[in-house]
């Protein structure tokens, strides 16, 4: 079994046990491939305890906190085979992680997003609305999280179009053309959650205008800690998309910079979906032991995607709950889950420091 | 014109090459092909015959050669 056969399954029908058997094995190979490529992360998993060549469980698979993709350049393949370098976008006076990506690994990232997010809006292509300014793409070699991400959904438009001027302000004119050239079709609303809230669903409420957006999907990322911080709820975001545009298909995903592709998509009932390409475990915030479903910790995520850079198993920075396992009334199998917030800082330094380079 | 020259022309304008230097190009090979080329080379294609490529293919068309297979699903023969 490889990440391609992986690939070959559809996003939500591996039961959470079959799951389990593929994903032990390809981890544990994982975790001996960059082991023996990339000595920083070879030093630390010595230090865990853990033993180049045993079989592993999911649970065991070392984890390497995802700050230490701050600290320290991981790499697990020679350096003229890396062909991009994706940073994080990391709040104002943070360090940014640095993800290393071969040709392999990219496609892999690519193909996985595909895979998930064709499986909500379906196999073809379809206009795209991208709340944002075109400026965020401006310099071609500045791969930011948010330019990342516009980059990879580009995939599923056609036309694709930018709702806002540089000075992050409502641009009529291309929306009114979008929605012209769109007709009666399906289009795909794309952007980040706070950028959708502030700059497009409040400047139209601002502006006292509606538009004729019902045959939209959106799709939105990059958390909720901001408008959290405006009390903002997810009720009120989707009720002021409804009605500012009409749209009654609002779609959240959790999703990070070191694990590009392997997004956690939001279904009808509201719950984000663990796909077949990766898998989450929560760990206590006192011991780091696995809790039981729907009592909330650290969240732990896992990819056999992560070849090129020792990211296949990350500990997190935020909390969530597992909410349930292959029974969400939506029909998907596997784990959904429910995000409650962010660590607090001092216990994030506390992870990095345990670790002596 | 054929369908070849109308492959190789929207590949000559987008990558800036002859048609001599096509054969062997690949997705991410030069500085231009990158993810923002290929999908105004995608939107070129489509345009230019008359077609819609699924998001799955987009991924599939990795290189000039892998290209004209990938139109070939679409009953475009490009030969």
């Amino acid at each position: 079994m490889t990440y391609d056969d992986l690939l070959a399954y559809d996003p939500y029908e591996l039961q959470q046990d079959a799951k389990e058997r593929i994903f032990r094995e390809l981890l544990s190979d994982l975790t001996d491939h960059h082991r023996k490529n990339c000595a920083a992360y070879d030093k630390a998993c010595a230090l865990l305890g853990d033993q180049i060549g045993t079989e592993r469980t999911v649970e065991t698979i070392p984890m390497v906190p995802v700050s230490l993709f701050k600290t320290l350049s991981l790499c697990s393949v020679p350096e003229d085979e890396i062909f991009k370098t994706m940073t994080s976008s990391g709040t104002t006076g943070q360090q940014t992680s640095k993800i290393f990506l071969d040709r392999q690994t990219a496609a892999w990232q690519q193909r996985t997003l595909e895979r998930i997010v064709s499986s909500f809006i379906g196999p073809r292509r379809i206009p795209m609305l991208i709340i944002d300014s075109p400026n965020v793409l401006r310099d071609r070699n500045l791969f930011s999280a948010r330019g990342a991400g516009i980059l990879g959904f580009s995939i599923f438009g056609t036309r694709r179009r930018y709702a806002l001027n540089e000075r992050m302000e409502l641009d009529f004119q291309t929306i009114e053309q979008f929605i012209q050239e769109a007709g009666d079709g399906p289009v795909l609303i794309f952007g980040f959650t706070y950028m959708i809230w502030k700059y497009f669903c409040q400047a139209l409420r601002n502006a006292g205008r509606m538009l004729p957006l019902e045959h939209g999907i959106l799709i939105h990322g990059g958390g909720w800690k901001k408008l959290q911080n405006e009390a903002v709820s997810a009720e009120e975001f989707r009720a002021g998309l409804r009605e500012t545009c009409g749209l009654s298909i609002v779609r959240d995903y959790y999703g990070m910079a070191e694990q590009t592709g392997c997004i956690y998509m939001e279904c009808e009932c509201g719950h984000l979906h663990v796909s077949s390409y990766s898998d989450i475990l929560i760990r206590s915030m006192d011991d780091f032991s696995c809790c039981e479903n729907g009592t909330e910790g650290v969240i732990q995520v896992l990819t056999p995607m992560a070849h090129s850079y020792p990211g296949h198993s990350i500990l997190t920075e935020d909390k969530g709950i597992i909410l349930g396992i292959d029974d969400c009334p939506c029909g998907r199998k596997g784990k959904y889950i429910r995000i409650t917030g962010r660590i607090p800082k001092a216990e994030v330094r506390g992870c990095s420091d345990t670790y002596e380079g | 014109m054929t369908n070849l020259e109308k492959y190789n022309s929207i590949f000559r304008r987008a990558f800036r090459k002859t048609d001599e230097e096509l054969p062997g190009l690949k997705y991410q090979g030069i500085p231009l092909w990158d993810s923002i080329g290929h999908m105004d080379l995608m939107n070129d294609l489509e345009e230019a015959f008359d077609i819609r490529i699924d998001t799955q293919d987009v991924l599939d068309f990795t290189s000039y050669e892998k290209g004209k297979e990938v139109l070939g699903r679409y009953g475009i023969a490009v030969e």
